[in-house]
């Protein structure tokens, strides 16, 4: 099987995020791969010790440096990467065309996983432009993954313990959620392995890619701070507990 | 002149508050505003819309067959053809769980820029407001396109009544070519009840403090009474001591309630990102040096063995 995995090179989860001119963030902060992507890699790897012809494919759209991304992905199974060169930031309807493209380009896909959403801009949406452009069916949020007799068998996860159950017909896409896995972390000889594994690099400019009629564009960036004055509840337990009713019942208004 | 349709959710045959909201968000602009609505309509829900400004409300007349209904994938194609067929300018629905897997399939199908988990929207310039970086970031988003798409965070928007006498309207659904995916089984948690955790207006949340999976009732069980979601921090999915559904946070769900009561969680900034902008935050910690007890509008220094029970035995 040729498996793809679209990959993002995403600011540390725990960095400090400073923002520049209203309108960036300060890009000298720790870079890693996407925590959602980490889950698709890792499905990619585990599908492919039941189909062990298979390839995988990480595929990223990034800064030169994204390449770093594309090692961790190999160190995790990826076989090759392919990294389209760009210092813009893309809208997802870019993105999605972008790596669409690149895949085209390459090869022919059984499976794409991607992660659910990419902690930095969270928009929650690629995957399933992705699977628009090449018309094949997505699903989101994957807690397990399994191929039976020529079908994807997928249970995605909602909130409040809810799950549904597909089946979907090959190629597809898949987008990881945290349920999906554990991803482990890469042994010393993976990482050096993961060194020698090759990359190729593409310019954006040249994939020929028809553009969206729409757009995304940020205009401003603030940073999100609210501040709270917090104010203490005293008493023993029971007067704890009364004063948190009250306080429910009458400011937040949430009890009647 | 504009139109604007917006995606309904239902619970139990009744219009969620938090689609209600996005009604009241939509009527900033001076748009024609459709409800579209999946799950059948009858004159109840037809008022209901009505009370809160829609003009028109849209019977997607999807089957009630639920393998047929509940898939989003049908739900998508029969939202994405409502659109083209009203010539819609703008499409708003819900950043809540089902959200999720059908405002972004709809924006892929119409090939529409879409922003999801919307804290605030402009309708009359398409500039949208959400969080980034886990939740340290408000970034602005400009869309342009025939068609611009907003996922509404619930309870971003309390719904404020604007009374409008709605007419109906029919769609015909004609079984779309979505053999691709089907959807073959579903399962809604054991307690069918427990308010999703993205529109609770009250979540009560758990973490390290509760020491193992048996405590963690205690959660369950205050929750009930108080009619809230249960959440959870990381270490307690991590745990194993609830599933991955229920975590707040960065890697979980970002929620915005009236009210968030944590219960023996530190507060990193990663729990942080998933309920900074809940209306009030109420924090019961052991350790008065717990990062939480610094940010947020009550803290109980206590144990949460002793103040929990008497806050269920109080309820």
């Amino acid at each position: 099987m040729q498996i793809y995995v679209c990959i993002k090179h995403v600011p540390d989860s725990a960095a400090n995020i400073h923002i520049l001119d209203d309108i960036r963030i300060d890009e000298k902060v720790a870079f890693l791969l996407n925590p959602y992507d980490e889950h698709a890699v890792t499905e990619a790897a585990s599908l492919k010790q039941k189909v062990p012809d298979s390839e995988i494919i990480a595929v990223c759209l990034g800064k030169p440096d994204a390449e770093k991304t594309i090692r961790s992905a190999m160190a995790m199974g990826a076989d090759r990467g392919i990294l389209v060169e760009t210092d813009d930031v893309c809208d997802s309807m870019t993105t999605a065309r972008v790596l669409h493209a690149a895949i085209v380009q390459d090869g022919s896909a059984d499976i794409i996983f991607t992660g659910k959403e990419s902690i930095d801009s969270e928009g929650m949406q690629t995957q399933f432009r992705i699977g628009a452009l090449f018309d094949f069916p997505v699903v989101t949020n994957a807690a397990a993954f399994d191929i039976t007799s020529g079908k994807a068998v997928v249970t995605c996860e909602l909130s409040g313990g809810r799950t549904r159950t597909f089946h979907l017909s090959l190629p597809c896409v898949v987008g990881a959620g945290r349920g999906l896995n554990t991803p482990g972390y890469p042994t010393f000889p993976d990482v050096v392995k993961a060194r020698k594994k090759s990359i190729k690099t593409i310019s954006m400019d040249n994939l020929s890619i028809t553009p969206a009629t729409g757009s995304a564009k940020t205009v401003a960036l603030t940073p999100l701070e609210q501040k709270r004055y917090p104010k203490k509840i005293t008493g023993n337990s029971a007067d704890q507990a009364k004063e948190i009713i009250r306080i429910l019942r009458q400011e937040a208004k949430v009890l009647t | 002149m504009k139109k604007s349709g917006i995606l309904i959710e239902m619970e139990n045959n009744r219009v969620k508050e938090t689609s209600l909201g996005m009604i009241t968000l939509a009527a900033r602009s001076d748009a024609e505003l459709f409800a579209l609505v999946l799950d059948g309509v009858d004159d109840a829900i037809c008022d209901m819309l009505g009370r809160y400004g829609i003009t028109t409300v849209v019977d997607l007349g999807l089957p009630s067959d639920p393998e047929v209904r509940l898939n989003p994938a049908v739900r998508a194609d029969a939202a994405a053809k409502a659109a083209r067929n009203l010539n819609l300018d703008t499409v708003f629905g819900l950043s809540s769980a089902d959200g999720k897997d059908l405002v972004p399939r709809v924006a892929a199908l119409l090939d529409a820029p879409l922003v999801m988990d919307c804290l605030d929207v402009d309708p009359e310039k398409h500039i949208a407001r959400t969080s980034q970086y886990s939740g340290k970031v408000l970034a602005d988003i400009q869309l342009t396109g025939d068609v611009v798409i907003f996922g509404i965070r619930p309870n971003a928007v309390q719904p404020v009544p604007a009374p409008a006498q709605p007419r109906k309207m029919e769609m015909a659904w004609n079984n779309p070519a979505v053999e691709n995916v089907g959807l073959v089984s579903w399962e809604d948690g054991e307690d069918g009840g427990q308010a999703s955790l993205t529109e609770a207006d009250i979540i009560i949340a758990g973490g390290r403090g509760l020491k193992n999976s048996d405590n963690f009732s205690l959660i369950f069980d205050c929750a009930k009474k108080l009619h809230a979601a249960v959440g959870a921090s990381r270490v307690a999915v991590d745990e194993g001591w609830v599933p991955y559904a229920f975590q707040v946070g960065q890697t979980g769900e970002k929620v915005s309630p009236r009210a968030y009561i944590a219960c023996g969680i530190s507060g990193s900034i990663q729990h942080f990102a998933g309920m900074k902008t809940a209306g009030m935050i109420i924090a019961v910690n052991k350790d008065e040096n717990a990062a939480i007890m610094a940010n947020c509008d009550y803290h109980v220094q206590g144990d949460l063995f002793e103040i929990l029970p008497e806050l269920i035995r109080q309820l």
